[in-house]
């Protein structure tokens, strides 16, 4: 008996909870519409689903949360799970946006005109592909040539690009990842093939973490996550910058999408038209990745 | 089953408890129907979703592949890289986890004494409990560089530093069950063979050892299976190239690992998400088989004891 009181007073106490949440919510929308004479932003409302990308996700939580922020009325939920999942959402119809850190694939676009949606992406922010190698290596240059030898296995040893003569251990991110995707594509070349000998390992971080400790090796990650143990190499012979990113001298660069089905409306739009004004577009700094213009 | 000495029992709560009987009985055997029926939708589930990779790719050119490029075009799909990876990795954890699993157990059940051997089986216990993935960071942080220093190779990750840490992982299982066999066996036994005129180690290797020999291999096959199917580890510390590893001192992959890494953002219902399916078929056919042999041998051991 005692046990089920203590459920039901719990219970009610998260109920309660709840609908305070949700008057409280409501309550700070009227006051934003009656009281400050802010912008035409503080009468949305409604709620905006996201998902997809593990690489975007920290990104979109901060526009939601930023967003939430500035329109009390709206509610952007953000999940992750990949840009497939993300993508397959969409198509499934249970969410508004999905994220995705490479662009969506021929049989996904097929699949979802069978399902009557109609993928419409919207380039929101962009990320830079660095290289890294050992803080001990005394490599500091790499054609995107070579690098695509490099992870093609053609070139297997550091002495051949002005390196120690040492074997070359290969890291790469798995291939559900889309800066594996972007590699694949832009530097492997979609005809070529990652050597068999590449390590793939499941986060940046451990690329990072095993770059730091072993000296023969070549790895890449995002812009964002770069740190003193590892060395950032350039690529023919231009640095990984925001701005080298930014103005295309840097050759590894990718966008990161929102996809919605068909061109948002209503909430949505305003929402990506935030995503891409200068105050969502602060926030794509803030989190290490490249925005769309300074 | 109605004996003459329950008549006198009155007739109303007699028929109660036997209605009450034939209602568990069968709760019972819906329990045990349910689990057969769960690994039939299992089944079931993954061949449904491998359909189309067997229709497309063909069983036995995934089986029998040697590459594995899933994302080029066009993509190949072969399982070999991940088959002999599963296969190192799990034999390197067997190799460490059976002989000091039983030592353990046997240690535990025949020679410990008192509150010592209270503490040393719940210690045993406690590490059944220990998260995966923070075995795998202790991996990254010690038995990786350990093992890139001594064998001189160009990277900790490895099939064998991944073996070595999923047979820590498997060591819990085979003790602790090993332990129960050795616990079970009748004191009699023991007593007889003291008796005899053997000393506590020859009792232990020539009676009680042989006696608890099919719940020792039991032990042993779960063991197998628990270091079979685990992902997290294998993820952090093989390395996930796509070779087919010749030594253990190479990068491997493995089938959980294959799966767990890449079905995250493959294209739903397309031709990868449908060999992840297929992969994962043939994983639970090796278990299946694993376990089914492990049954038969059972089986066949508690008959030569009934005799």
């Amino acid at each position: 008996m005692k046990v089920s009181k203590k459920v039901a007073l719990s219970l009610v106490t998260v109920l309660a909870f709840g609908a305070f949440a949700l008057t409280g919510c409501g309550g700070a929308k009227t006051d934003g519409a009656s009281g400050t004479t802010e912008t035409a932003d503080a009468e949305l409302s409604g709620s905006i689903t996201v998902s997809g990308s593990d690489t975007m996700v920290n990104l979109a939580q901060a526009w939601a949360e930023e967003f939430g922020t500035e329109n009390p009325g709206v509610m952007v939920s953000v999940k992750g799970g990949g840009s497939g999942n993300g993508i397959a959402a969409l198509i499934n119809k249970t969410t508004e946006f999905a994220n995705s850190s490479r662009d969506i694939k021929e049989e996904e676009v097929t699949q979802a005109e069978a399902a009557g949606v109609n993928p419409v992406t919207t380039v929101v922010a962009k990320d830079g592909v660095v290289i890294i190698v050992s803080s001990a290596n005394a490599v500091a240059d790499i054609t995107e040539e070579n690098l695509g030898k490099v992870y093609r296995g053609e070139i297997t040893n550091w002495k051949e690009i002005g390196g120690a003569d040492a074997p070359i251990v290969l890291l790469s991110r798995d291939s559900s990842s889309g800066t594996y995707g972007f590699m694949q594509d832009e530097v492997i070349g979609k005809e070529g093939k990652f050597a068999k000998s590449t390590r793939n390992l499941q986060s940046t971080q451990a690329i990072v973490d095993e770059v730091s400790k072993n000296a023969n090796s070549i790895g890449y990650i995002g812009l964002g996550y770069e740190n003193a143990s590892i060395k950032p190499i350039t690529v023919d012979s231009v640095e990984s910058t925001v701005d080298t990113v930014l103005d295309g001298t840097y050759a590894l660069s990718r966008p990161l999408n929102m996809i919605s089905n068909g061109e948002p409306t209503g909430v949505a739009k305003a929402y990506v038209d935030w995503i891409l004004s200068p105050a969502g577009q602060k926030l794509v700094a803030d989190q290490g990745f490249v925005p769309l213009a300074k | 089953m109605t004996q003459p000495s329950e008549r006198t029992a009155s007739k109303g709560r007699l028929g109660l408890s036997r209605a009450a009987d034939a209602v568990v009985r069968r709760a019972i055997a819906v329990c045990g129907l349910i689990a057969v029926v769960v690994l039939a939708a299992i089944f079931g589930f993954l061949l449904v979703n491998a359909i189309k990779a067997i229709r497309e790719v063909g069983l036995w050119t995934m089986i029998a592949g040697t590459d594995w490029y899933p994302t080029t075009e066009p993509p190949v799909f072969g399982f070999l890289p991940s088959e002999v990876g599963s296969l190192w990795v799990t034999g390197v954890a067997l190799l460490l986890a059976v002989p000091l699993g039983i030592a353990a157990a046997v240690y535990l059940s025949e020679f410990a004494k008192g509150r010592f051997k209270e503490i040393a089986k719940s210690i045993v216990e406690f590490m059944a409990a220990v998260p995966s993935v923070v075995l795998g960071l202790l991996g990254l942080a010690y038995v990786a560089p350990v093992i890139s220093r001594t064998f001189n190779v160009d990277s900790g990750l490895t099939a064998l530093t991944a073996g070595l840490v999923v047979g820590v992982m498997s060591l819990p299982t085979i003790i602790s069950i090993a332990e129960d066999a050795l616990y079970s066996v009748p004191k009699e036994l023991r007593q007889g063979a003291l008796a005899l005129g053997n000393t506590d180690w020859q009792t232990t290797y020539k009676v009680v050892v042989p006696a608890a020999s099919s719940g020792i291999f039991a032990a042993s096959m779960l063991g197998l299976g628990r270091a079979i199917g685990e992902t997290m580890v294998v993820l952090m510390l093989a390395g996930n190239s796509g070779l087919i590893p010749t030594s253990s001192l190479q990068a491997a992959r493995t089938m959980t690992g294959t799966i767990a890494q890449e079905m995250g953002e493959v294209v739903r219902g397309g031709t990868h998400y449908s060999v992840l399916f297929a992969m994962g078929l043939v994983l639970f056919a090796i278990t299946f088989a694993v376990n089914l042999a492990a049954d038969v041998v059972l089986e066949r051991q508690r008959k030569k004891w009934r005799r």
